[in-house]
Order: structure tokens, then C-alpha cells, then sequence
């Protein structure tokens, strides 16, 4: 029987879905608290044949996959994955690198340079801390006054990650975007994300519709999954003047609100790719 | 029945609840993390951190 790791913070309906779908499946599941995780150098015995990372914080789900991996245990996602999806100046370069339309993008490390980078961008821009989720700490710029007065607050407030500043072209949106799930080499369902709000994230209150996946979606989406590694992927996508972009890729992803939306079984899918990967 | 760690109410659990789950405190609303759902052992959820999503 395969004995599958499930390492998560707390359990949320997205959690308590994929270990449904185990359960119905018999698999062995070993529940592993990143809260009690005691790593030691030397190879540890989970009693595992995978581990499938659920952890909500992005540090501990870093370091908890680079020793798993270290043990000789295969994850989902890779450590590689997380390293590029869970930093968004590293995700931009990722797409960069491969081609892929995305937002124009800098990164500064002084205010008076991310300033200038906002300036060369335009008015209005958005500025984002490079690792974070659900929109925290995102502040669209309409001017150099507001600007200012947010570098200032990050300067004075905010951690050492604070001083890495992540600026984006601010893309005008049709009232909504696109989240898309890749799962392996598939693109299996995708959502609109509509809300008046430049914020369309669901745990902001966007309401969930599905999206056809067309040629171009699934091209985009694909293509993105490879250049950041691959695996079970939920990606953020505008659609842009000059055709769809990609904006973000999130590794832990969460599915709960797009289930019923896509009729998708997406904890299926992902319990699918987790057999599969421990089973090569 | 169990009691909340921080305002000491009266709590009763609700079947099937895993380990890992966190629930509200009906009297003080503060967030309770399940330890062990069959003993009705509970703690403090963490607060919410800044690499915390997805």
C-alpha cells in the first residue's frame, strides 16, 4: 500500500478534500505538522513513499522539501518548484526565460531606484512583496506621491524581504482573470475570477465562474508549467492587450472555491499525480 | 464536550473533525487548532504569517 506523507500547518477544506480522496483510495496516510518537524541532517524514517506538501507557510513548506528530498523522499511539489513559484521575482524570470508573456516587470533594492523603475513603468503600477499570498501588502500606484509614502511605510514597517521591491506595469483588466490548475502535462480546469475590485483574488471576494480552456490558455499554461518545473500548479492569468499573460504560479495551491465552478474533481486529479510520481 | 483554552466555554466538537482543523470559539471567537479531536484536546491557532498562502 502506498504510504503517502500529507504535511501541512492546518487543515482547511482544501486539505480535508485531497485526504478524502486518499482515504477512498486506502492509501496509508502519514499526517506530518510542520509545527512538530524536528529535521535532522542525517536521514530521517517518515514511514513514506511521498510527501505531498500542504503547508500554508512558504518558508517552513521550503525547508521541509529540501530535507524530505534530501532523505531520498520524491515531493510534490519539488523543492525547485517552491524556490521558483514561491518568490515572484524568480517566477518573472522564469517566464521571461522562456518566452512567455507576463507583465513588465522590475525589481529595485533602494527606494530611489524603485522610483525610477516606476517611473520608467508608467503611472499607475503595482508594487508586491515577493513572497506572500491572497494579495497581502499589494498596492496599486496611481502617482509618485503614493509611491513614496508606501516605500517610506516599507522602509520604516517592514522586514529585510520588504526591501527587495517587486514592481509591476499595472494591466488593465476586463473585471476579471483567469486561475488556471496544471496538473502534470494537463491543464484541467481553469475559473474567471470577476470582481470590480483591481484585486480579483477569491479570498478577496471575487466570485468563481468557469473558463473554457482554449488553445491559447492551455498553450500559455503548459508552457508555463514547464519553465518553472512542473507539478500541481495554479497560475494567475490576465488577459492583455497583446493576448494572455501570466502573472503568477502557486504551489501549494488552493481549489476549494473552483470545484463546483469547473465540475472538475480537482482533488482527484492531484491524489492521481501524487500516485503516479511515487509510483516512477 | 471540551473547553476553550482561552475563555474556558463549554465547547462541544462536531463529529469527523481531523487533527490539524481549527475551529472558532462560540463564546470568545478566538481560533482553536484541533490536537486531538477524540480527547478534545485543542490549542491557540497560530496567527496568520507573512509567508503564510498560496
Amino acid at each position: 500500500m502506498l504510504r503517502v506523507g500529507f504535511l501541512y500547518s492546518k487543515i482547511r477544506q482544501d486539505e480535508k478534500l485531497l485526504l478524502e480522496e486518499m482515504r477512498k483510495r486506502n492509501l496509508e496516510i502519514v499526517k506530518i505538522d510542520d509545527k512538530e518537524l524536528n529535521l535532522s541532517l542525517e536521514k530521517q524514517d517518515f514511514g513514506i513513499d511521498i510527501l505531498l506538501e500542504r503547508s500554508v507557510s512558504h518558508s517552513r513548506a521550503l525547508y521541509a522539501l529540501k530535507f524530505f528530498q534530501s532523505y531520498g523522499i520524491p515531493t510534490v511539489n519539488t523543492f525547485d518548484v517552491a524556490t521558483v513559484c514561491g518568490d515572484k521575482a524568480y517566477t518573472s524570470l522564469a517566464l521571461e526565460n522562456h518566452g512567455i508573456l507576463t507583465p513588465k516587470t522590475r525589481v529595485a533594492l533602494t527606494e530611489e531606484t524603485a522610483i525610477q523603475a516606476m517611473e520608467e513603468l508608467g503611472w499607475p503600477c503595482v508594487i508586491k512583496p515577493v513572497t506572500g499570498s491572497w494579495a497581502r501588502m499589494c498596492a496599486k500606484l496611481n502617482d509618485k506621491d503614493a509611491a513614496e509614502a508606501v516605500l517610506e511605510h516599507k522602509k520604516v514597517l517592514g522586514e529585510y524581504m520588504h526591501s527587495i521591491f517587486y514592481i509591476q506595469e499595472y494591466i488593465e483588466k476586463p473585471g476579471r482573470d483567469i486561475r488556471a490548475f496544471v496538473v502534470g502535462d494537463e491543464t484541467i480546469a481553469a475559473i474567471y475570477r470577476e470582481s470590480e475590485h483591481w484585486i480579483t483574488n477569491t479570498s478577496r471576494g471575487a466570485i468563481a465562474r468557469n473558463c473554457e480552456i482554449t488553445e491559447e490558455l492551455n498553450e500559455i499554461c503548459l508552457k508555463t508549467a514547464e519553465a518553472v518545473g512542473g507539478g500541481v500548479l495554479a497560475m494567475d492569468v490576465f488577459e492583455g492587450k497583446e493576448g494572455l499573460m501570466m502573472n503568477e504560479v502557486n504551489y501549494t495551491m488552493e481549489f476549494k472555491n473552483s470545484v463546483e465552478p469547473t465540475g472538475v474533481d480537482i482533488p482527484k486529479k492531484v491524489i492521481d499525480y501524487v500516485v503516479e510520481t511515487a509510483r516512477k | 464536550m471540551t473547553k476553550c483554552i482561552e475563555c474556558e466555554a463549554e465547547i462541544s466538537l462536531p463529529a469527523g473533525l481531523e487533527k490539524g482543523e481549527v475551529i472558532d470559539c462560540p463564546e470568545c471567537g478566538v481560533e482553536l487548532e484541533v490536537v486531538n479531536a477524540e480527547k478534545g484536546e485543542l490549542r491557540v491557532a497560530e496567527v496568520e504569517g507573512e509567508d503564510w498562502g498560496q
